[in-house]
């Protein structure tokens, strides 16, 4: 065993005091492993798993990448800290699994649930195990963290039929879709996902990820309609340490904390030209130049890309490279509205109706038929999360154990009286041109489900006169469910 | 501008790592009008975020320092006005002081 000016070696934990005492920038190795000595802080990062290695006090020495994705701290953070301030886990507060471990016990196993620097609460579970010198001695522990966040999901769906992971349908639209998302999942192309609002898009990146041989490693979302141009390249690519004014640390890029996993890119229609192009570079060279850093970054990275937007014709009016859009869209996957989605929506009732009743604590025995004919003959223009919103709206308001055509949205109401009579089957597209060609200004300045319940709110809140809990109270939903409402369509004073 | 009523979530002498978890809290009061400024303990009956918010609502709190906190309330205590100092970690006394001092910022490391 050898210790270098900047190496400390470690040998089944013998130095790992000493180490956490040093508090200096340490690079420990392995050797006598292979004929050259490994970094012991790469060879963890390896690890698709939060791993995570304290000292007696339960104090930090060592995470690696994946919980450093997982909790958003980074080396400067943790280092030194008890970990119950970093992990934030409710088990490191009632039940930690490393006070009663002992040198002869075995691991521990615990789930809980931790809240990350994202403000995320995530559950976990928690392995710990005793770390011991050659004589047997306990000179700290290792733990392991898992996120189940997928596993949990797993329970949940577990029982549906119709559905590819958290994704429904019976269409044959979407049983296309179905057939090609594990051969997709399985291959490591990027994917180009389209289609319109509503329809999907994030669930189907979230679900080929989780399908894929990268479900372990993170799996990292930006929109980049969301930042400033000169944020969002800070946020994908990184910074250094003064790379700029108040760059006070380096800072991990997007792309680098998605290492060994998925990097999905939501709204890259909205992307700027500038970043199009380190974007392009970054998908040639699988390497990332982070803000005022001459030295790149390699990151394994498959990249899942989706847009509203028609790219061929953004690409014609010079909005977005040519040569990105056909580097992005090895694989092109487009969700068909819901008004193409032949049977769809009786699905999709019925699983929101049943989920949203559990979720929300009412014991609904279903949909009259005349609301169910209102339902499945109106055309959805915001697809799956209009639908969504409707029934949420509809379980929320509706005091009966029977949803009836008064407990829906009046707007619903409105176009149903014009069709009900006639259409008996599902017609979304005939529907469509019918309210379309209404006369209604109504309906036609109130085009969508969100812009409904926003005039719904203010509604409320004129009649109320700004008293949020009458409000609340006139609409049927709790206080909180009116507050997160208003913040979502900045109805705030 | 710095607030005259400050709370901090408590885990023994340190700014909670969970807000929702916290079954004590830190109250300090006139800041900036008499020095040394007034602190109170005040035990929670049990750990709840939604009481915990409610207090603060009730108490007039201008400003929370708290370390994990779930998105919700902070968005809900933001909402409410009141400035949320998060994801500081270390003791209340230091965070306090640094408050004071005007330097307290979220994310800080105070150990």
């Amino acid at each position: 065993m050898k210790k270098g000016a900047t190496h400390n070696t470690v040998n089944a934990g013998d130095s790992i005091r000493a180490i956490s005492m040093e508090k200096t920038a340490i690079s420990p190795h392995i050797d006598n492993l292979f004929n050259v000595p490994v970094g012991f802080f790469e060879l963890l990062d390896e690890v698709a798993i939060g791993v995570v290695i304290l000292d007696l006090d339960r104090k930090i020495l060592v995470m690696n990448q994946t919980l450093k994705s997982l909790t958003g701290f980074s080396q400067k953070d943790f280092f030194g800290v008890a970990c119950a301030h970093i992990l934030r886990s409710n088990v490191c507060l009632h039940d930690c699994p490393a006070l009663n471990i002992n040198e002869k016990s075995g691991p521990k196993c615990i789930e809980g649930n931790l809240i990350n620097k994202d403000r995320q609460l995530i559950p976990i579970r928690i392995t710990s195990a005793p770390l011991n010198n050659y004589s047997g001695k306990m000179v700290g522990f290792l733990e392991t963290v898992e996120d189940i966040r997928l596993l949990r999901k797993l329970d949940e769906t577990t029982s549906r039929a119709y559905n590819f992971n958290n994704i429904i349908g019976r269409s044959p639209e979407m049983e296309k879709i179905f057939q090609i998302l594990p051969s997709l999942a399985q291959s490591d192309s990027s994917v180009l996902i389209t289609g319109e609002t509503g329809t999907g898009k994030d669930m189907v990146a979230e679900t080929i990820h989780e399908a894929s041989n990268r479900a372990k490693g993170p799996f990292v979302k930006i929109n980049c309609g969301a930042l400033p141009e000169t944020l969002l390249e800070s946020e994908l690519f990184g910074h250094r340490k003064g790379a700029f004014t108040g760059a006070v640390e380096n800072k991990p890029g997007r792309i680098q904390l998605a290492h060994n996993g998925t990097l999905y890119l939501t709204e890259v229609g909205d992307l700027p030209l500038s970043l199009q192009v380190k974007l392009l570079t970054f998908l040639d060279d699988k390497e990332i130049f982070p803000l005022g850093s001459i030295k790149g970054v390699n990151a394994d990275v498959r990249i899942i890309a989706a847009t509203h937007h028609n790219l061929e014709k953004m690409v014609n009016d010079n909005r977005f490279r040519k040569d990105l859009l056909f580097r992005l869209n090895v694989i092109r996957l487009h969700l068909p509205p819901l008004r193409n989605r032949q049977g769809d929506t009786q699905l999709l009732l019925d699983h929101f109706l049943h989920s949203l009743s559990i979720q929300l604590g009412k014991k609904m025995l279903g949909l009259s038929r005349e609301a169910l004919k209102i339902l499945l003959n109106y055309h959805y223009p915001g697809n799956v999360r209009e639908l969504r919103n409707i029934i949420e709206y509809t379980v929320n308001i509706c005091g009966d154990r029977q949803i009836k055509p008064k407990h829906l949205p009046s707007f619903l109401m409105e176009a149903g009286q014009v069709d009900v009579a006639e259409v008996t089957q599902e017609s979304p597209t005939l529907l469509s041109f019918k309210s379309e060609d209404s006369d209604n200004t109504r309906q036609a300045s109130l085009k969508n489900w969100p812009d409904i319940e926003k005039r719904m709110i203010t509604d409320a809140l004129i009649k109320t006169g700004g008293r949020k809990n009458k409000a609340a109270v006139s609409l049927g939903w709790a206080r909180s469910t009116l507050w997160r409402k208003m913040k979502r369509y900045g109805i705030l004073r | 501008m710095m607030s005259t009523k400050l709370l901090i979530p408590l885990y023994e002498n340190d700014v909670a790592p969970r807000f929702d978890l916290a079954t004590e809290v830190l109250i300090v009061t006139n800041i900036g009008k008499v020095d040394p400024v007034n602190k109170r303990i005040v035990v929670l009956p049990k750990a709840s975020a939604e009481q915990l918010c409610h207090l603060i609502i009730t108490e007039g709190i201008q400003t929370v320092v708290c370390s994990g906190i779930e998105d919700d309330y902070y968005q809900y205590l933001t909402w409410k006005r009141i400035e949320v100092i998060d994801s500081v970690i270390g003791s209340s006394e230091s965070a306090l002081e640094r408050y004071l001092e005007g330097t307290l910022k979220p994310g800080e490391i105070l150990h």
